[in-house]
């Protein structure tokens, strides 16, 4: 009868009166410390080994941004060896290269947001007209496809269209031009990276969407046609607004990610001729850190970095909040 | 069931236009109709370009003649890429991590969502704010990169599967999940001696098995995708997986030095960089194909089940 049987709350002196009298209430008083461990320690022990996950492998990294202001050697510490200050953001603030990569960033976090979240919004109105459920669903299965894919598979892809001898080359043949070689041209490169990103993604964000105009009550729809609203006024004042909460959701979760524009990506499609207009700030550090070995310079550079990204999704967090009421939490 | 979802959706469509869709709307629909037409064709054609430059003849492909159909058709990239060896050790690395990596992840996760579905628990708001606090801040590449290094987990399948254990994002789907099972079962289950271990492993894993396959999938997807990580943390050709594999290759040709490393003597000089990339890229995708008009509602539904959270 004693034994931590989990779930059930332990008898108290004065039980609060139940509503239904059926089963016992959960309690609203306040458990100590003491008591909940000797009653729920089988489920803190299941939590033992995914919080040792997060300390070392989410927590500590970030501890270990300390090096941006230590000196770092390879083999040493990994939070550094001495005081060094702010010696190391004073490096990349005074660095043409960061700002240059800076901008870079701003540029292709900017245009990817400007495509890449309207778009999905586009095409699920788009679906939502389909009459066919058949058709509508074979659209929507061959537009996820993309996001299956590894990201060096759609950059090989986007390299092999994109060749001398590749389907897009041959268009411009077709068409009279002179055939370019668009990977390495940088006046290219934010075209190419913005396309391919609303190749892979535009579809899978569509699913959201579409889940969020199932809800809507087609009783609004009955009242926008009585006041007179033709098909396009009823998307405009009843759709939209059904679906707001989702896009403000999605537009603070994309402004979060708006920093670290597609790495991944951006790697494996950049090489020196295009560094001009696609090295961004991640694949700076990269090559800083990971390549050249200025762990320390380049952990600072990482921590602006994260620093900005925390920043962005916080205020875009508190807009949304103070204008639409809508915010993640 | 054609004519019955047809008959439906005109249901549907004449309830919203009134008695019939006005002129404008029935322009609007062909448009529509040309458009979501266009849209496939982009999605596909990629596809398609990339089997057909595969199955041809690498002078075709430099005089630029292949685009949706092989010429010069024949099978000699094929067996080129198929019998490098690295090609197939690189192939059961990604076997080997996806399946550790998922295990792990997959353990993890569960117990994890399972404890932050029980909303009586103590500390439990400060249980999910550790995890969700990780979505938005992280500790950034470098740090990560002298951890795992320190931790000498370099050249191990560990390198992969520990930093990537827990998707923050699968972990609220299954706690989303959890949170919707009936709290009677798990009472009844306590009252008759069950205790904590027992009634997950008993009572409430079996009635997720949804679930707990859509979170395989995400994470065994995720993993045989991923190539960043053995990139950074393996430094042996033949502990690579297969996706390394095929960036090398195709790092190798923007470089224009080599068709990559590794190809081997097997490789005609002649039938060089387009198809050989082309044929592994077909080879790599193709599993993912395969399986993903079965997953693919899977994932739609874990999506979903997260969003509601959101």
């Amino acid at each position: 009868m004693s034994s931590p049987g989990a779930l059930r709350p332990p008898p108290t002196a004065n039980p609060p009166a139940a509503p239904s009298g059926a089963r016992p209430v959960r309690r609203k008083r306040r458990r100590t410390w003491r008591q909940a461990l000797r009653r729920d320690w089988q489920l803190y022990s299941l939590a033992v080994l995914p919080l040792l996950f997060f300390l070392i492998f989410r927590y500590l990294p970030m501890l270990g941004n300390v090096i941006a202001f230590r000196r770092f050697r390879p083999g040493g510490s990994i939070f550094g060896d001495y005081w060094v200050g702010l010696r190391y953001i004073r490096m990349f603030l005074s660095d043409p290269t960061f700002w240059d990569v800076f901008t870079n960033t701003l540029v292709l976090g900017g245009l990817t947001l400007l495509f890449c979240f309207p778009l999905p919004i586009v095409l699920a109105l788009l679906l939502n007209e389909l009459r066919s459920t058949r058709l509508k669903r074979f659209v929507q299965s061959v537009s996820y496809l993309p996001h299956f894919l590894s990201i060096v598979i759609v950059a090989a892809m986007v390299m092999q269209l994109l060749s001398i001898d590749g389907t897009v080359n041959q268009l411009v043949r077709a068409v009279g031009g002179e055939a370019v070689p668009f990977l390495q041209q940088a006046g290219w490169f934010r075209s190419i990276y913005v396309s391919s990103e609303v190749w892979q993604t535009v579809g899978w964000g569509t699913i959201l969407y579409l889940a969020a105009l199932t809800t809507i009550d087609e009783d609004l729809y009955e009242a926008a046609r009585i006041d007179g609203a033709n098909r396009w006024r009823q998307t405009w004042h009843v759709t939209l607004p059904g679906i707001r909460p989702t896009m403000v959701t999605l537009l603070i979760l994309n402004i979060g990610t708006f920093m670290a524009v597609g790495f991944e990506k951006i790697l494996l499609l950049y090489n020196p001729l295009t560094y001009p207009t696609a090295d961004v700030i991640s694949t700076y550090l990269f090559r800083v850190g990971i390549v050249s070995n200025n762990f320390s310079y380049a952990a600072a550079i990482g921590l602006f970095e994260s620093v900005i990204g925390l920043t962005l999704v916080l205020s875009a967090n508190a807009i949304s909040r103070r204008a639409v009421g809508a915010s993640l939490w | 069931m054609v004519i019955a979802d047809r008959v439906a959706s005109r249901r549907v469509a004449r309830a919203r236009t009134g008695i019939r869709p006005s002129r404008g709307y029935r322009v609007f629909r062909v448009v529509n109709a040309i458009v979501l037409t266009g849209i496939v064709v982009v999605t596909l054609y990629p596809f398609v370009n990339i089997v057909a430059r595969s199955l041809s003849d690498n002078a075709y492909i430099v005089a630029g003649q292949v685009n949706l159909v092989p010429r010069g058709f024949n099978i000699a990239a094929y067996k080129a890429v198929m019998s490098d060896p690295l090609f197939w050790t690189n192939y059961r690395n990604t076997v080997f991590y996806t399946v550790v990596a998922t295990a792990v992840a997959l353990v993890l996760t569960t117990c994890y969502a399972y404890v932050l579905s029980k909303k009586h628990l103590k500390g439990r708001t400060a249980l999910v704010g550790i995890a969700v606090f990780t979505m938005f801040f992280s500790g950034g590449l470098i740090p990560n990169y002298v951890l795992v290094t320190s931790l000498g987990l370099k050249n191990t399948v560990w390198a992969i599967a520990l930093p990537n254990a827990i998707s923050v994002f699968n972990l609220l789907v299954m706690k989303a999940f959890f949170e919707s099972l009936p709290v009677e079962l798990e009472e009844a289950a306590a009252v008759d001696g069950l205790n904590t271990y027992g009634i997950l492993l008993r009572i409430v894993l079996p009635l997720s098995k949804a679930v707990v396959a859509t979170m395989l999938l995400f994470y065994a997807v995720s993993f045989w995708n991923s190539w960043f990580s053995a990139f950074l943390y393996m430094d042996q050709m033949d502990l690579l997986p297969v996706t390394v594999y095929l960036r090398n290759l195709i790092a190798g040709a923007t470089d224009a030095t080599s068709t990559g490393g590794g190809l081997g003597s097997a490789t005609d000089v002649v039938q060089s960089a387009a198809t050989i990339q082309a044929v592994t890229i077909v080879l790599t995708v193709l599993p993912i194909l395969t399986v993903y008009p079965f997953i693919q509602r899977y994932f739609v539904s874990g999506v979903m089940l997260g969003a509601v959270k959101g």
